[in-house]
């Protein structure tokens, strides 16, 4: 070895000095669960979408959309987007709109004829499913996934249920609905309509069903026994909006009152407004506050010209008047009546106060479980009949259109494990990614983009479509307002502030990789990762 | 002042890179092809500020150079952990002398490679806050006065580090160091004393002064470009925080840095030819115990014996700097910035 005089070792790389030996600690890459898509009753991945459409990919977005949830134009309209409650930048500025870029891809899909992808091979099941609503239509789509033959039957003349013929035209327009549903019966379903089965069981054995998809909805509206004139007129509200959806609008008058505090009070206000009536007054029995309506529903009917009565029961209805009585909340927020009266003009009285289902189709024998006028079901959906399932209002939970799409999807897994003589196994669920594992620093501020409405004038007198669409660039702006909780989204953060070069840089999807042989655990990473995807986790010493 | 527009809603153009934007738009540090000047197996503390602000200025240099660089450290932590005799982490062409007499060396450097015809090669010189303040204060003012074509880097650690944590011109009122110990009626760095080299540079008249943390990665590296763009005498002051030697968290280094900026303690601006030219205001504008109470050093001022006297002093001080520099943008700023 040649060296210098009074040198003895070649100069070299300090890389023969393994520093990852200082560490106590090591960085280790996680993916966490985003709030957004533990708040979505429907399971969608909405995330994982999201990180396609801020790249522009608006067709892999959709693609990766429609893996949960067939109905994404629908739902952009009608969904009350739990996820964007939960979403974590509401503690920045405000939540990503997730429902209107929803919308958008789903608006997409259908300009551009988008279809989906098609079923499974034959699996040579059969599966009956008695309900052409969300739940039933979900279930449906999911099932032709699997390879499974759907025979899809429904009493009403047309598909699409309370979508159909609970929810008013001007927040779903016809055309939306028919064209999704249209792409799910273009993978290869029997459909049979204007059929209502009286006894399960019998349609069961006859058509040889492998199992049973119960989704029938909550179509009877609660009455209550409210004495009135031979002349007055009380309508309940669910039948109210079937036959303006029918196109056969039952005359109501000029003065319209509805009774109770729900979204269905507000649709049937809502309607009687563009069928003419110059007055249209919710009367609820409790406060704003305690309203079951959402909020921003609400705000559109007030927009509207809709008033409310708060804190009035409807007494009587004589003639041509209401006798209200006047409530107050008590200390634990129920009404009770103060006996003073007072009287509000009425032509027509229609109730919203809830909605039942008709369950009548279950034999007497069915070991099928009813309670409180609901099914009762396990995790699978399935009731205490085997082979028969059931889900969105006719078992126990909030009677959106989305829970009920979630509830179609789990029933379609439950009935291929139960087909298959399989157990469904529970999915695994990563942590919840929570807000406060952020670095918001790194996020700029950037309000959200409000879609469109329509100008009240026009709004009330026809059933255009309230609420307006992003166009591509919004829905650009808003898609990437997304904070990515809990997932990597390749910002190189880790990587560029490593001060020992110990992150090694992968590229697009594989993401990044801690070299151990250097990395000193010193934790920047960790602290500096926008997003809060890096774990600092102990070494076994 | 420079304000750049919001492209990015994701990330802003805070974070690193981003596979969104254009590769031009990313920082150097992004891209897997960066130079990496100090490469890995460097004996700095875990979390070394040192270590990265070096790696972030060089590798910036070096494109901007096209790889034509010479560097010339001073003694220092940063030629002492990334050359343990025989071993060495440097990446690049880098040459070490004596303690206080790098800003010398660099003209040297920098005068034969005017005596080769060499023009396309450029000198870096660099070393801590001892360095460059006290011990090689007076070959620096040389460099300066005689326009030697060196690019000058500190990097500020406030204190003598890997020889124990003493006191430098460069460390703050109040800190504790081995030799301001926490003692007497004042405890720590004495107030009213110690050297602000980036305007003792703007009183040289050289071409390009700033500063920079390695919070800002965006900024420093354009930084680094912007003064490339000279020739002459150039001086970048780089604030790195030390784990060490300030009692941080060692996953706090940027964070703490970050807050050094956004008190308003220290200021980061860019001056050409004896003026200030643009600076980075305060985005999120925090009071000064924040940064100071993520410390050890400052630990005394907090505890059961606080000295909310010596904290308002400090406070003085951020606000002394934020008025001189103009750091808040206007009052709607400092609104959004304090909810």
């Amino acid at each position: 070895m040649e060296t210098p005089f009074a040198i003895t070792l070649n100069v070299g790389t300090s890389r023969m000095n393994h520093t990852g030996s200082w560490r106590v600690e090591r960085p280790v890459y996680v993916d966490r669960l985003p709030p957004c898509n533990d708040g979505c009753p429907a399971g969608e991945n909405i995330q994982g979408w999201l990180y396609e459409a801020e790249s522009g990919h608006y067709e892999a977005a959709w693609r990766k959309l429609v893996e949960e949830n067939p109905l994404p134009a629908v739902m952009g309209r009608i969904c009350f987007h739990p996820c964007e409650t939960a979403c974590n930048r509401v503690q920045v500025d405000e939540a990503v709109g997730i429902n209107a870029v929803e919308r958008f891809l789903g608006d997409l899909a259908i300009e551009n004829n988008w279809s989906l992808a098609p079923a499974a091979r034959d699996s040579g099941k059969r599966v009956l499913v008695v309900g052409a609503g969300p739940a039933g239509l979900s279930a449906t789509y999911h099932l032709r996934r699997l390879g499974h033959q759907v025979r899809l039957v429904d009493s009403a003349p047309c598909l699409g249920g309370m979508m159909r013929y609970g929810i008013p035209a001007y927040r779903l327009p016809r055309k939306v609905l028919d064209a999704e549903i249209a792409r799910i019966i273009a993978l290869g379903v029997e459909v049979e309509l204007d059929h209502r089965i009286r006894d399960i069981e019998r349609e069961r054995n006859d058509g040889h069903f492998d199992a049973v998809f119960l989704a029938v909805g909550a179509q009877l509206g609660r009455r209550v026994n409210i004495p009135a004139g031979d002349s007055s007129r009380v309508l309940d509200a669910v039948s109210f909006l079937h036959q303006v959806a029918d196109d056969n609008p039952p005359s109501i008058g000029r003065r319209v009152v509805v009774y109770g505090g729900g979204d269905t009070a507000l649709d049937a206000a809502r309607t009687a407004r563009r069928l003419g009536a110059t007055d249209a007054v919710i009367v609820y029995r409790r406060n704003q506050e305690k309203m079951p309506a959402h909020g921003e529903e609400l705000e559109q009917a007030l927009g509207e010209g809709v008033t409310m009565r708060w804190l009035s029961t409807v007494n009587s209805f004589e003639g041509d008047h209401l006798v209200l009585e006047k409530m107050r909340l008590n200390g634990d927020g129920f009404p009770e009546p103060t006996g003073e009266f007072e009287e509000l003009g009425a032509d027509s009285l229609l109730l919203a106060l809830g909605q039942d289902t008709d369950l009548s189709l279950l034999n007497k024998a069915s070991e099928v479980e009813v309670l409180d006028g609901v099914v009762q079901v396990q995790a699978t959906m399935m009731t205490g009949e085997r082979g028969v399932f059931a889900g969105g209002d006719v078992v126990p939970a909030d009677r959106t259109a989305t829970v009920a799409i979630g509830h179609g999807k789990k029933a379609a897994r439950g009935i291929d494990a139960y087909v298959n003589g399989r157990t469904l196994d529970g999915v695994k669920r990563h942590e919840l990614a929570t807000f406060e594992r952020l670095n918001t620093w790194y996020y700029s501020d950037a309000p959200r983009t409000s879609r469109p409405e329509l100008e009240r004038a026009r709004r009330q007198s026809n059933f255009d479509e309230v609420v307006g669409g992003l166009n591509e660039e919004n829905a650009l702006f808003e898609a990437r307002r997304c904070l990515s909780c809990g997932n990597c989204f390749e910002c190189d953060n880790c990587y560029g502030v490593c001060p020992d070069n110990a992150v090694l840089k992968l590229g697009g999807p594989l993401r990044f990789e801690v070299d151990l042989d250097f990395c000193k655990g010193c934790g920047i990473c960790v602290t500096e990762c926008p997003c809060g995807a890096i774990d600092m986790v102990p070494e076994r010493i | 002042m420079t304000t750049r527009p919001v492209r990015f809603y994701q990330v802003g153009s805070f974070a690193v890179g981003n596979r969104l934007l254009d590769d031009d738009e990313r920082t150097i540090q992004a891209k897997a092809s960066r130079t990496n000047s100090i490469d890995c197996g460097h004996r700095a503390c875990q979390g070394c500020g040192e270590a990265l602000g070096a790696r972030y200025a060089l590798d910036a240099a070096m494109r901007a150079s096209n790889g034509q660089l010479v560097a010339v450290n001073a003694t220092g932590c940063l030629e002492v952990f990334s050359t343990p005799y025989p071993e060495t982490s440097w990446r690049i062409a880098w040459l070490h002398s004596l303690f206080g007499n790098a800003p010398a060396v660099a003209t040297g450097v920098a005068a034969a490679m005017r005596v080769k015809g060499k023009a396309d090669v450029r000198v870096v010189a660099q070393g801590g806050d001892g360095g460059t303040v006290d011990i090689g204060f007076g070959c620096l003012s040389g460099m300066f006065e005689r326009n030697d074509d060196v690019l000058y880097i500190c990097y500020d650690n406030e204190g003598y580090m890997n020889t124990g944590v003493q006191r430098s011109a460069a460390t703050p009122p109040a800190a504790r160091t081995a030799t301001t110990d926490v003692v007497g009626p004042e405890p720590g760095n004495t107030f009213g004393q110690g050297k602000d080299l980036p305007r003792i540079a703007m009183a040289h008249d050289v071409a390009y002064v700033a500063t920079a943390t390695v919070a800002d990665l965006h900024d420093l590296e354009r930084k680094v470009e912007r003064a490339m763009e000279f020739r002459g005498a150039r001086y970048l002051h780089i604030l790195v925080p030390c784990p060490l030697g300030w009692g941080s968290a060692s996953n706090d280094t940027i964070h703490i840095a970050r807050l050094a900026k956004e008190t308003g303690l220290f200021p980061v601006f860019e001056a050409e030819h004896g003026l200030v030219t643009s600076v980075s205001p305060i985005r999120r504008r925090t009071p000064v115990e924040d940064y100071l109470s993520a410390q050890r050093r400052y630990a005394h001022l907090f505890g059961k014996h606080p000295r909310p006297d010596v904290i308002k002093r400090i406070q003085a001080i951020a606000d002394a700097n934020i008025a001189r520099y103009g750091l808040l943008n206007d009052e709607d700023d400092f609104a959004t910035a304090t909810q």
